[in-house]
């Protein structure tokens, strides 16, 4: 039980999928403008990765080993999250239209996120079980959700700060960024105790 | 020789299952309306001037959402409400298209009513029924109602409608923004400094 | 009794000692009153006389438009000799509607009658107050009788008469108190019948001794069942909320009224003004105001409603540097634009300014968040936040951070170490928000009427098909029984839906959309209103062309 909580926090704080592996950039620094959409889009990866990993794990457990086609891994992955995403978006949008607003566009933009691919290959590269996948995707979609939303609580100060003409818009926000992933860095220390 | 076989079988039976699967839901989980449109529509003043080019807000409002319209042309809505339209639509800002009109301060229309001959032509034109009068009797303008759209002034035959603007009332008017200071450090050149020291 | 206390505050100098000294006295009558016609809160009174037309002193001259609207009366006799705009004293500098009055110099009274309470409905006490103009007079002139209307099913238990007076150099209150103690105290018993209140509690500031004495020997003579209650002196403990907050420990939220809390909250004046306008039938036609500041002879003068504010000074001997008049005192108050500009039922105060009164304020410096501003805060606030968001028009974020609870105290300005003017930024975030609510109103207004409009159309255009298949139906009969009558049956008569088949009707095309004029002109002939339109264009031809000759002759 005690592995599955170090898979979560390490997931989660330690090796961070934006701040410290620098993984879904894109929608860090493009959907990070103004808190409501980072909720959104927060719950929205949190939601595609965690089915994304479980998915991905099983495809790979019984369809890609046993051929020995481990070659195929990255195009039957993205395959499988890029149905999966859509399949979401449209059964969310019958049942949930509130949801579905609140997800909006995010649900599309997450399929050509690098993240999402990303943790199911650093997943099955690390040889977890099928639960083990499940609370890695989880935890790493926390991760993201995290940095997502306290970055956009910055940017939004930022916005309204004075900060000199030639660092304003993206130029400031990589500063911040750059300042969170080192903020991040130390939480590196943690396993040491 | 095998392992491309089963390679490209089970790409094709992936891609059948999922294509099948996403075919389904699309018909079992299909949805009317778009509330894209609604959000857009509130954001447009509802002037119903059509000087975008569609005939009154909400049809602009649906080709904004089809993307067959840009956000730039409504003219009463001004900046500010490109400014809100863009971020709606996680579009850029662009300043407001002049083919389609330039920003004015808000106005409403008066009718010169020793002028009119009650022809009704006005009232027909009003997309929100703001002009009140019958037929061969003096039509009057409800100023509250008005949205100083002027499809009202080229119907009329004895051009007695004038569009005047809205002056601020104590009620309405808004306290100015105070001045931020400027925090400029004045750069003074270095070879000034010397020559004056020098002199 | 047990008191309690509000978070925040300050101690400002309290400047008050220069002007109680002497008592009120009665200002002269001048030539020319400026009477605003939109003194309250609410709807703006329409005139009720005419240029040229004579009043009396005390006549009404503007009556209350709707519920939230108060009356305005004549301040003196004389002539009506212009309604036109005048400058007001608002920081806007803008005009409004004033009448105009001339006066004659008699002074004469218009007949007054004292009102019967024993034999009136409470309602027609309050449509009384309304049109003898009763406002509150501490400075905020919401009309009194909406104040006296308590919603149903709820009970006022404590009826609070705000004599706290907190803001410096304001005096009026505490002079009224001294000199009128039996009026204040008779129109709070008055105020506390009206609402039938459990218990009516005058709080007074603990720097006005001379006043609460004077308040409680009128109180032992009348035998008053009500509390004069002694407030320690923090500003601002005069605003209704805080004076709530220390008497009862209740705390009202912006967002609601505080009758929800069986609390309801007049100033002395008012509470003196109405007492005055039920006993004697006298209008509020004028009111005590505290001249101080760079003149003379500080003291408060009983003025007139509508005296133009330069006269009213010059009484006060002014410093020959003066080099404006703040209306208010100097947390709250304003420069006024013009000092032309009459005194109206908010002066309480007027501020001769000069240079060297106040010490200029320093530039603003950026905010550093130290948060002197948030311990300030009486409404425990955080102006910081809210400066933060007003500075940068991100005005959706100040809702989180209740902007609409700010009572504009100027607390936070007075500790603020970087000297930013943090009130001005809340009052413009505060207009620009109402400003974009106005607007979202008139805009759902106008999709409402332009919907409704459409759907309109849509409807006659069904009824007339249906009217029109009705007509052929019945033409069809009719042409069967013909042709069975002239043997000539002819399979190509009138299809159903052949628009020409029905000319009575679609000869008037354009009656479909004319819905008013149809309505009222069901057999309005077309081609006569064509002929008075080409009749009427032909009109305005000649008169465009005549006009176009004209100015020709005139520039040859």
């Amino acid at each position: 039980m005690t592995g599955y909580l170090f898979i979560l926090i390490g997931a989660v704080l330690v090796n961070n999928v934006v701040l410290v592996r620098i993984l879904g950039l894109c929608p860090f620094m493009g959907v990070s403008r103004k808190l409501t959409t980072a909720y959104g889009m927060g719950a929205a990866t949190t939601f595609v990765l965690t089915m994304g990993t479980g998915a991905s794990y099983i495809i790979d457990h019984y369809l890609l080993m046993p051929f020995g086609l481990e070659y195929l891994r990255t195009i039957s992955f993205i395959v499988t999250i890029a149905a999966l995403v859509q399949l979401t978006e449209l059964v969310i949008q019958k049942t949930s239209p509130m949801l579905h607003q609140v997800l909006g566009i995010y649900l599309p933009l997450i399929t050509t996120n690098c993240a999402v691919l990303g943790v199911p290959l650093i997943n099955v590269s690390q040889n977890n079980d099928f639960i083990a996948s499940l609370v890695f995707g989880a935890g790493s979609s926390i991760g993201f959700s995290l940095a997502l939303i306290l970055f956009a609580g910055i940017r939004e100060r930022v916005e309204a700060a004075d900060v000199p003409q030639h660092f304003r818009g993206v130029a400031i926000a990589m500063v911040t960024a750059g300042l969170m992933s080192l903020a991040f860095m130390g939480f590196a220390g943690l396993d040491r105790y | 020789m095998d392992g491309i076989l089963y390679a490209i079988a089970i790409m094709a039976l992936g891609g059948v299952v999922l294509g099948a699967l996403l075919g389904y839901a699309s018909t079992r989980f299909k949805v009317e309306g778009d509330p894209l449109v609604d959000k857009i529509d509130s954001i447009l003043p509802q002037t119903q001037c059509g000087q975008c080019g569609f005939p009154g807000c909400r049809p602009y409002a649906e080709a904004i959402a089809k993307d067959e319209a840009d956000i730039n042309q409504c003219p009463p809505g001004g900046d500010e409400n490109i400014h809100k339209l863009a971020e709606l639509l996680g579009k850029e800002y662009k300043p407001l298209s002049e083919e389609h009109g330039i920003e004015k301060p808000k106005q409403v229309a008066i009718i010169d009513e020793k002028v009119c001959i009650g022809c009704t032509l006005c009232i027909q034109a009003c997309p929100v029924d703001a002009i009140i009068g019958a037929a061969k009797q003096m039509h009057t303008i409800a100023e509250d109602l008005c949205t100083g759209c002027e499809l009202c002034i080229p119907p009329c035959p004895v051009e007695c409608i004038h569009m005047v603007t809205v002056v601020d009332t104590p009620d309405t008017w808004k306290w100015q923004k105070p001045g931020t200071a400027s925090r400029v450090i004045p750069i003074i050149p270095v070879m000034a400094t010397i020559q004056s020291e020098h002199a | 009794m047990k008191l309690f206390s509000f978070k925040g505050g300050i101690k400002p100098d309290p400047n008050k000692t220069q002007s109680t000294v002497l008592p009120i006295a009665q200002a002269p009558l001048t030539s020319r009153y400026i009477v605003p016609l939109h003194q309250s809160v609410g709807g703006t009174p329409r005139p009720t006389v005419q240029v040229g037309e004579r009043v009396l002193k005390g006549q009404r001259i503007g009556e209350a438009d709707g519920w939230i609207s108060a009356a305005v009366h004549a301040p003196t006799s004389g002539t009506v000799v212009e309604i036109g705009p005048h400058i007001i004293p608002h920081p806007s500098g803008l005009a409004t509607d004033c009448v105009v009055i001339e006066a004659d110099g008699r002074d004469a009274w218009i007949e007054r009658t004292p009102f019967d309470l024993d034999q009136a409905e409470p309602d027609a006490v309050r449509d009384y107050l309304r049109d003898m103009g009763i406002v509150g007079l501490g400075g905020a002139v919401f009309p009194s009788h909406v104040k006296l209307s308590v919603p149903r099913g709820k009970q006022v238990e404590q009826l609070i008469i705000n004599g706290a007076e907190c803001e410096p150099f304001i005096t009026c209150d505490d002079r009224l108190m001294r000199e009128q103690a039996t009026e204040v105290v008779q129109g709070s018993l008055l105020f506390g019948r009206l609402l039938n209140a459990g218990k009516v509690l005058i709080g007074i500031e603990d720097n006005k001794p001379e006043a609460i004495a004077a308040l409680k020997e009128a109180q032992q003579q009348l035998e008053a069942p009500l509390e004069i209650v002694t407030v320690p002196t923090i500003y601002p403990t005069g605003g209704a909320k805080e004076l709530i907050r220390v008497l009862t420990g209740k705390e009202v939220p912006g967002s609601r009224r505080s009758t929800d809390f069986g609390v309801q909250v007049f100033n002395v004046a008012t509470v003196q003004s109405a007492w005055r306008a039920i006993t004697y039938g006298e209008p509020l036609i004028s009111r005590i105001v505290t001249i101080s500041g760079a003149v003379g002879e500080a003291r408060n003068w009983s003025v007139p409603i509508g005296m133009p504010i330069n006269v009213l000074v010059k009484l006060a001997q002014p410093r020959t540097d003066m080099d404006g008049v703040i209306m208010g005192g100097p947390m709250m108050g304003f420069r006024i634009p013009a000092t032309a500009a009459p005194v109206i039922k908010a002066t309480n105060s007027l501020i001769v300014h000069a240079p060297g009164l106040f010490p200029p304020k320093p530039a603003e410096l950026p905010c550093i968040r130290c948060g002197s501003c948030a311990q300030a805060c009486p409404q425990e606030l955080q102006p910081f936040e809210l400066y933060w968001w007003s500075r940068s028009a991100k005005f959706e974020k100040l809702e989180n951070y209740k902007l609409f609870d700010c009572i504009e105290c100027g607390c936070c300005d007075f500790v603020c170490p970087s000297h930013i003017p943090l009130v001005n930024y809340f009052r413009f975030a505060k207009s620009e928000i109402l400003a974009e609510q106005r607007e979202q109103q008139i805009a759902d207004a106008a999709r409402e009427r332009h919907e409704f409009r459409q759907e309109r159309a849509e409807r006659e255009k069904r009824e007339k098909a249906e009217r029109l298949a009705k007509a052929n139906a019945a033409r069809k009969a009719e042409g069967k029984d013909l042709s069975a009558a002239a043997l000539s049956p002819s399979p190509k008569t009138a299809p159903a839906n052949d628009p020409d088949a029905a000319p009575d009707i679609s000869s008037h095309p354009d009656q479909a959309s004319t819905p008013i004029s149809m309505d009222n002109h069901p057999v309005l002939d077309a081609t006569a209103k064509q002929a008075a339109i080409l009749a009427a264009t032909e009109r305005a031809r000649l008169k465009r062309e005549k006009h176009a000759g004209k100015s020709r002759d005139t520039t040859h």
